[in-house]
């Protein structure tokens, strides 16, 4: 019971990291239908900058707060410069671009960064709370985790509800053509949201990473997990990540409490390879007919 | 100058040209792997499994239109399998314990490929990239066979009697068994490619093509698309398969470390370097991959790197040169020095004759679809 508790729990916590690494995927496809592999380094490299700032003495906040804001500029920047000249050529194109950004954050963070283990801090205890003999295996950086991946949903939810640049921004990914004519710069909303989706895969990196060791690959199995995430979703529903994610976690944590770890990417190869055999558009398709 | 008449008879076909350039192939290997130092013929023989994996996915990303992240799964299979077989002291000739690694790998890959025949460009990605991630894990899993973290080491083959005769013929040396493993890799390499290039000027490859460039166009014309796209998966992932047991022989360890995400993504560098589809582009971009990691490694420590920081040079060097090539030359090298002859050739052609005036031709670009 103690361990199916435990298990469940931090299924949960992994499931919204995992959740938010689909919603950043997720946001991407919606405006430009393209899947960002670079993703993953992209939120490994801002948890460096957060790392580096902590080494130096800077408190834990500091450094998340510039995580997030080098995600920030690192998206804009990445879609201005590189992928801007691929959006709307053909798939495989982009594709290819994104595994070579993803090559190339790996070897810079390796260079700039080192490539051993480091260590990264965590702002709240990764124990479990004592009550009475038992512990209950609800961690504080867990309830962290929790709070932080749903405040930022919030806040994307009322930016894309409730503001106009969130409408303009909608305009732009659904019709570009049309959004244009009525005056919405969809270039610069393209960029801004490349640069907020690089945010939220941001949060998912320094959330995985705290109370944990980092290392340039620390995040090459989590873009697996956000995109069988995304994809569980129908990898165009932001809400469809948000459950994706929370079901991969409990599955996967399932898997790895009672299997074992080292099969847990296989098991997340099997629920993307039925997911898309059985029902393409994700679990909660309301399209019918869709090509994947 | 006149070629003679019978070997122009031979070139006139397909096959026949292939198998000239296979036979200039073969002696070209043997050459290199009798009088090259043991350095550079490791390093060839590295060079030749890298260039028939790179070789079986330009074939299939190329020519089929399927972009696979896994084919260093793949890669594992073969090694593994033919690690498992070599160390069961069972005495297998070398040639059987490969041609196990391309029997398991086959089998692997039909079951992969069938499912991939359904997925299209980001999904087949995103499912062969879980590929890649997924298949060392069941190293560990499995380490009572085989051998979890630390690997499995290769015994090395012994020379056959023929073999040691023959290069003693040419070289007056004896040769060891490493060299052995280079010319099995080397002459290989050549075979796969002549098969490969037979494969893709043949019915079987047009069809592939034709997958690739419009699905409903093929089927109109009877093509069976799943089948198309299951077989280039099939061939592909086989020559992956053996591409994975020579590395075996010529590492000598197979460990999950050796097939990380990293060796999935070089071999797509490889291919897209050299250009989609095209057999010499995958053969260069093998090579840049097999030679160009010394080099910048030594560039590096130049520079005042440490060692760890020089190593990382190359992938970085990679990754640059695959963003730039899909920005500025999406057909890799060989696609754009074809490119320039075609361009040349027409502009003679219609500088030869007096052509009426051309239109511009229509953008390329497609509508986004959204």
């Amino acid at each position: 019971m103690q361990q199916l508790l435990s298990i469940l729990l931090t299924g949960l916590t992994l499931g919204a990291v995992y959740a938010a690494f689909a919603l950043a995927l997720v946001m991407i496809w919606r405006s430009t239908r393209i899947v960002n592999f670079a993703q993953a380094p992209m939120a490994m490299v801002t948890t460096y900058v957060a790392l580096v700032l902590i080494d130096a003495g800077a408190s834990y906040w500091v450094g998340f707060v510039a995580a997030l804001l080098s995600g920030f500029l690192l998206g804009a920047v990445i879609e201005r410069l590189v992928v801007r000249h691929v959006e709307g050529k053909a798939e495989i194109n982009a594709v290819i671009l994104t595994l070579g950004l993803f090559i190339v954050l790996h070897s810079l963070a390796a260079i700039v960064f080192g490539a051993r283990f480091r260590s990264f801090p965590a702002p709240f205890g990764i124990r479990g709370f004592q009550v009475g003999d038992s512990t209950v295996p609800l961690t504080g950086f867990g309830i962290f985790t929790l709070v932080a991946v749903l405040v930022v949903m919030g806040l994307l939810v009322a930016l894309f509800r409730g503001t106009d640049i969130g409408l303009r921004m909608r305009a732009a990914a659904f019709g570009p053509e049309v959004a244009r004519l009525l005056g919405v710069k969809v270039g610069r909303m393209l960029t801004l949201g490349w640069a907020l989706a690089s945010v939220v895969g941001s949060l998912a990196g320094i959330l995985i990473a705290g109370g944990g060791l980092v290392h340039p690959g620390y995040m090459d199995s989590v873009v697996v997990y956000g995109f069988v995430a995304a994809v569980l979703g129908g990898l165009d529903s932001p809400g469809g990540a948000v459950v994706g994610g929370l079901a991969l976690g409990l599955t996967l944590s399932l898997v790895s409490g009672y299997v074992g770890s080292e099969v847990v990417p296989l098991s997340a190869l099997l629920v993307l390879v039925v997911v898309l055999l059985v029902r393409p558009g994700g679990l909660f398709a309301t399209v019918h007919e869709r090509r994947v | 100058m006149q070629q003679p008449q019978a070997l122009r008879r031979v070139t006139d076909h397909t096959l026949g040209r292939h198998l000239v350039v296979g036979a200039v192939g073969v002696v070209v290997v043997v050459a290199l792997m009798s009088f090259l130092g043991s350095f550079r013929v490791s390093q060839l023989a590295s060079f030749s499994y890298l260039a028939i994996a790179a070789a079986g996915l330009t074939v299939l990303t190329g020519l089929n239109g399927q972009l696979s992240l896994g084919h260093g799964a793949f890669m594992a299979i073969g090694a593994y399998t033919a690690a498992v077989l070599q160390r069961s002291d069972s005495g297998l000739p070398v040639v059987v314990v490969l041609l196990g690694a391309v029997v398991v790998a086959t089998l692997v890959g039909a079951v992969v490929g069938m499912a991939a025949a359904r997925l299209h460009g980001p999904y087949l990605a995103g499912a062969t990239l879980a590929l890649a991630i997924a298949v060392p894990g069941l190293a560990i899993f499995w380490s009572d066979l085989l051998g979890g973290e630390q690997g499995l080491t290769v015994p090395l083959p012994e020379v056959p009697g023929w073999f040691a005769d023959a290069v003693f013929f040419l070289t007056a040396t004896d040769p060891s068994s490493s060299r052995y493993v280079a010319y099995l890799a080397g002459v290989a390499l050549v075979l796969v490619l002549v098969l490969l290039a037979n494969v893709s000027s043949s019915r079987v490859g047009r069809r592939w093509k034709a997958v690739r460039d419009d699905e409903v166009a093929a089927q109109l014309a009877g093509i069976d698309l799943g089948r198309a796209r299951v077989l280039a998966f099939v061939v592909s992932a086989a020559c992956a398969g053996l591409a994975g047991g020579l590395m075996a022989f010529v590492v000598r360890l197979t460990a999950p470390s050796g097939f990380t995400l990293t060796l999935s993504l070089t071999l797509v560098t490889a291919i897209v370097l050299g250009g989609l589809g095209s057999l010499a582009g995958a053969l260069i971009g093998a090579a840049l991959l097999t030679f160009l990691p010394q080099l910048a490694t030594g560039l590096g420590g130049d520079l005042g790197l440490t060692d760890v920081q020089a190593a990382e040079l190359a992938p970085l060097v990679y990754g640059v040169v695959m963003v730039l090539v899909i920005l500025l030359a999406p057909g890799g090298l060989v696609g754009t020095v074809r490119m320039r002859q075609a361009r040349r050739a027409a502009l003679r052609a219609a500088a030869a004759a007096p052509a009426p005036q051309h239109d511009a031709p229509p953008s390329s670009e497609r509508e986004r679809s959204s």
